[in-house]
């Protein structure tokens, strides 16, 4: 069951990405609407994360194309933001909550320039955002786990994008982060932002977002939420690997094959 | 005294020379070393160190002459090949990086080794010197070669301060610094580049077997002092101008003394000291508030058993000796003595003909502590199934860190409790 929408805001077109030379996604091909809260699940080892860093251009791609907006993701980065996995950085450098905040604006800012008074601004007005104003200046690795990752979803906000993609902002975090985080991302949605969340819990994920991505090593769904998470679906999703599909991955690795043979070109 | 006010004068030009080179030189290879330290490339810096000295050789066996920018440009070239190189060898093969450094770094200074034998042996009266880039020499930072690297270290401070933010964010998070946009390609061969220049001119001053001090010292000890970048940069900067001068004071006193190695050991000194009393994440601190609680829960545990003494009869202000206060909780007579000391000062403790009592004040407080014992034994009970002859000991150390708040939160939890899992009221809150 894969829907495509019109006019997406998010249009991923025959991906396929690779670790070191073996192929962990194949073929993905998904369109996303506007105004959306969208939750990719799946095993682990799924992709899910790679499917996402594929997006933002952090992983060479095999094969495909990404589209935002209708553009590529060079044109519009100032729209899109990333919320990467908390354990990604080392939390022990020395910066406040209000630096990390900050550097949210670092990209509209552009090279040389420094933040300035409007900087801070936006960067506290995030924070506040996150219920984590009374924490700006408390160094980074101070805060708990929950803290922190709402001080990475604050660096998103400060860049005010229009398509959010975050990479389990729910990991870790205690029940009541979790509820003013979803609440957060209502809010997102409702002013016309769409968020895309790789989210590992399928109880939650009924309520959470309205449109939903089964992703196991290859597209399983993606369309709206009550008709993907049915339970043939997910039996699809969790049910095993295709034993197949790792096996050729397995071989174009051993073997050093290439993945393709042409380099991918855009349309 | 004289001679210090002789040097601080700056009378002498060569003095001026020494002084202002060995600053510069210090300051901008700290500044650059923080990043090198916050990107967890500590040991880059030294490969990179030891991967200059070819390249000072064939730059002097090519032309022939010392001209410093010619080094300069040999050192640089052999410099950033090693970097290239331990990158290519990590992502190309199945060493790991921490390899790969080792690798790269003896294979070059060997090459460098021999070069520099076979150009003393070669008879070329030019190559007095040379050897100076082994262990380095500020002493001969003269002229030409002060203004050339004075000026490179001044580019490395000025290319910092313009691209801080970016040197920040890469740094931190290198993937969102690439989301956003920044090349970050180009900016990690910048801050690359800055090492290698850092490094080439260092050499200079501290030469190549101490010139990974310069970089990860400063950085290293800064980092005790602060939490925030800005200020890290600036103490490491600081830091290491001091030593630089301090350094280049003591080789004008001593002129036996080499400038080089006694910047390094000042600034080894200075990370010495920053470990020791740097506040809260210094040892001293950390030794200071590890005393401060056990004396604390020493205190607490005197009144605890004052009141456990007079629970029986319900005579809370009865007089004890010290044998009876040792007799129901065993500890160090010494440590028991400071702690009565104390306690009778703060007014929790009476001394009289019997011994030592209770007063009103240490009545409650006493009370308190047994109150959170006794809380968190039901605690235990209740919500982690832990059997109730278990729960004394977990009870005995986590009675002196619970807060009011937690106190607050355990006791709305347990519906008010009167007694613990071993019968024994709970004394409620006066």
């Amino acid at each position: 069951m894969i829907q495509h929408v019109t006019n997406p805001v998010l249009e991923v077109h025959d991906l396929t990405v690779s670790y070191q030379r073996k192929p962990v996604l194949w073929d993905v091909d998904l369109t996303l609407p506007h105004e959306a809260l969208v939750g990719i699940i799946g095993p682990n080892g799924a992709g899910k994360s790679t499917l996402i860093k594929a997006i933002m251009g952090l992983l060479p791609l095999n094969s495909g194309y990404v589209e935002l907006f209708g553009k590529p993701m060079a044109e519009v980065r100032q729209k899109v933001s990333y919320v990467p996995q908390r354990e990604s950085v080392d939390w022990d450098f020395p910066a406040s909550a209000l630096d990390v905040a900050m550097m949210g604006t670092y990209g509209q800012l552009g090279l040389f320039r420094r933040p300035g008074a409007k900087q801070r601004h936006q960067a506290m007005e995030a924070l506040e955002k996150v219920g984590m104003q009374d924490f700006a200046n408390r160094q980074i690795s101070q805060l708990s786990g929950g803290q922190q990752q709402r001080v990475f979803l604050a660096r998103a906000l400060a860049q005010d994008a229009d398509l959010y993609l975050m990479d389990e902002p729910f990991a870790g975090v205690d029940i009541a982060t979790e509820t003013a985080i979803i609440e957060l991302l209502r809010l997102m949605r409702d002013a016309g932002k769409t968020v895309v969340v790789v989210h590992h819990d399928l109880q939650s994920a009924q309520d959470y977002f309205d449109w939903i991505i089964l992703l196991n090593m290859r597209l399983v769904a993606s369309g709206p939420t009550n008709e993907t998470l049915t339970p043939a679906l997910l039996e699809k999703t969790y049910g095993g690997r295709l034993t197949e599909l790792s096996r050729v991955s397995e071989l174009l690795q051993k073997q050093n094959f290439p993945i393709r043979e042409t380099k991918p070109s855009r349309k | 005294m004289n001679t210090l006010w002789e040097f601080l004068s700056m009378s002498d030009a060569n003095v001026r020379f020494v002084t202002i080179g060995s600053i510069l030189l210090a300051a901008s290879s700290a500044v650059v070393g923080c990043f090198t330290v916050l990107r967890k490339r500590a040991l880059v810096g030294d490969a990179v160190a030891h991967a200059v000295l070819p390249g000072v050789c064939l730059a002097f066996i090519l032309t022939g002459e010392k001209n410093p920018l010619i080094l300069l440009l040999g050192s640089f070239v052999t410099g950033w090949l090693s970097l290239i190189l331990i990158d290519v060898i990590t992502a190309k093969s199945r060493i790991k990086e921490d390899t790969a450094i080792g690798l790269v770094l003896s294979v070059f200074f060997g090459v460098g080794i021999l070069f520099l034998t076979s150009i003393q042996h070669s008879g070329n009266e030019n190559q007095s010197g040379l050897d100076k880039f082994l262990f380095g020499s500020a002493a001969a930072l003269v002229g030409q070669d002060l203004i050339t690297f004075g000026a490179v270290a001044v580019l490395l401070l000025a290319s910092v301060l313009l691209l801080y933010k970016e040197f920040k964010l890469l740094s931190f998070d290198m993937a969102y610094a690439r989301t956003i946009g920044l090349p970050v390609r180009t900016l990690e061969l910048l801050l690359t580049t800055l090492t290698v220049l850092a490094v080439v001119v260092g050499i200079q001053s501290v030469g190549v077997v101490l010139m990974s001090a310069m970089l990860i010292t400063p950085a290293a000890a800064a980092r005790f002092w602060t939490d925030r970048l800005g200020i890290m940069v600036t103490i490491a900067a600081l830091m290491s101008a001091f030593c630089g001068a301090a350094g280049a004071f003591v080789s004008f006193t001593a002129p036996a003394m080499p400038t080089g190695p006694w910047i390094v050991m000042l600034l080894s000194l200075l990370a010495i000291l920053s470990f020791i009393l740097a506040p809260k994440k210094g040892l001293l601190a950390r030794y200071l508030l590890q005393r401060r609680v056990r004396r604390q829960m020493t205190r607490e545990n005197i009144l605890k058993t004052l009141f456990h003494l007079g629970e029986p009869t319900a005579e809370y202000e009865h007089a004890y000796t010290k044998q009876q206060i040792l007799e129901r909780r065993k500890q160090p007579l010494l440590r028991m003595n400071k702690g009565l000391e104390v306690l009778c000062r703060q007014g929790l403790v009476k001394k009289n003909a019997q011994g030592w009592a209770l007063t009103v004040a240490g009545k409650k407080e006493a009370q308190r502590v047994v109150r959170l014992h006794r809380l968190w034994e039901l605690y235990l009970t209740q919500y982690l199934q832990v059997a109730s002859d278990h729960v004394h000991e977990d009870a005995e150390s986590i009675e002196h860190v619970l807060t009011p708040e937690l106190e607050k939160r355990l006791e709305e939890l347990l519906n008010f409790p009167t007694t613990d899992p071993h019968q024994t009221s709970i004394p409620q809150q006066s």
